[in-house]
């Protein structure tokens, strides 16, 4: 059991990271937890438009860390997670580029990977950010998808989803 | 007074980032219909199927009672991640 609640590191921001630097980050002195998750979600240079250069993500200042903490909170109510890191970045950024980080360590892997896949569809249906994609024809609004919202919901009609290994 | 504001694609369409309204309203809806009234186009832009909103930083419905000084946002379907 995790006796002291460690810290959530939450960060909404321009500059890039280095998960590298997070996975140290997770681990260092935390010997009780056996796994560690973590996500990196990219910019791709397909999507709803054809060739994409880039994309400006838009956000709520005054709500994106709040409904972040919120979510993080609602994991720690759902599984028994160790150390939780969420890095989002914001403002302009190109093909390729790093958007979101999301790393989650656990005693056994079941809830660590459970707890990564929870976040990401939550924050993708609730954490106030928008992208505007770039190409050669101008800009255009990323249009949310029903599936998301979908994986979002799944996740509340399992009865018991922490007793999922 | 409350404040209303607007994100993203919602913000373009209204042609305000916020407004600032003296009236008070019984909930969320009330300041919704109130809002879609002001202008044919506001009609679908703010249509509940259309986008989301938020009092005080957040994710509320209709029902959601209103009080002077709170900050109200409208905003499309999220797309982060």
């Amino acid at each position: 059991m995790h006796h002291t609640l460690p810290s959530d590191f939450i960060s909404v921001r321009e500059t890039n990271f280095s998960q590298a630097e997070e996975y140290l980050q997770l681990c260092a002195g935390n010997q009780q937890d056996g796994a560690v998750v973590s996500f990196v979600g990219l910019v791709r240079d397909f999507n709803q438009h054809s060739q994409v250069q880039g994309l400006t993500l838009e956000h709520y200042p005054a709500m994106t860390e709040k409904s972040l903490r919120e979510i993080v909170a609602e994991v720690r109510h759902l599984w028994s997670v160790g150390r939780v890191r969420l890095i989002h970045r914001v403002g302009s950024l190109q093909a390729g580029e790093q958007i979101v980080f999301v790393g989650v360590t656990s005693q056994h892997r079941g809830q660590a990977f459970q707890a990564c896949e929870f976040i990401m569809d939550q924050l993708k249906t609730r954490a106030p950010f928008w992208k505007k994609e770039r190409d050669n024809t101008g800009e255009h609004w990323v249009q949310a998808k029903q599936q998301d919202q979908q994986k979002a919901q799944h996740w509340y009609h399992q009865k018991h989803p922490h007793h999922i290994r | 007074m409350i404040e209303v504001l607007f994100f993203a694609q919602l913000r373009e369409q209204m042609g305000h980032d916020k407004l600032a309204l003296q009236n008070a309203f019984a909930d969320l809806g009330a300041l919704r219909q109130y809002l879609m009234a002001q202008h044919r186009e506001w009609q679908s832009y703010l249509a509940p199927d259309n986008s989301l909103a938020a009092v005080n930083q957040c994710l509320v419905d209709d029902s959601h009672p209103l009080h002077a000084g709170d900050e109200v946002a409208f905003f499309p379907p999220v797309t982060g991640g």
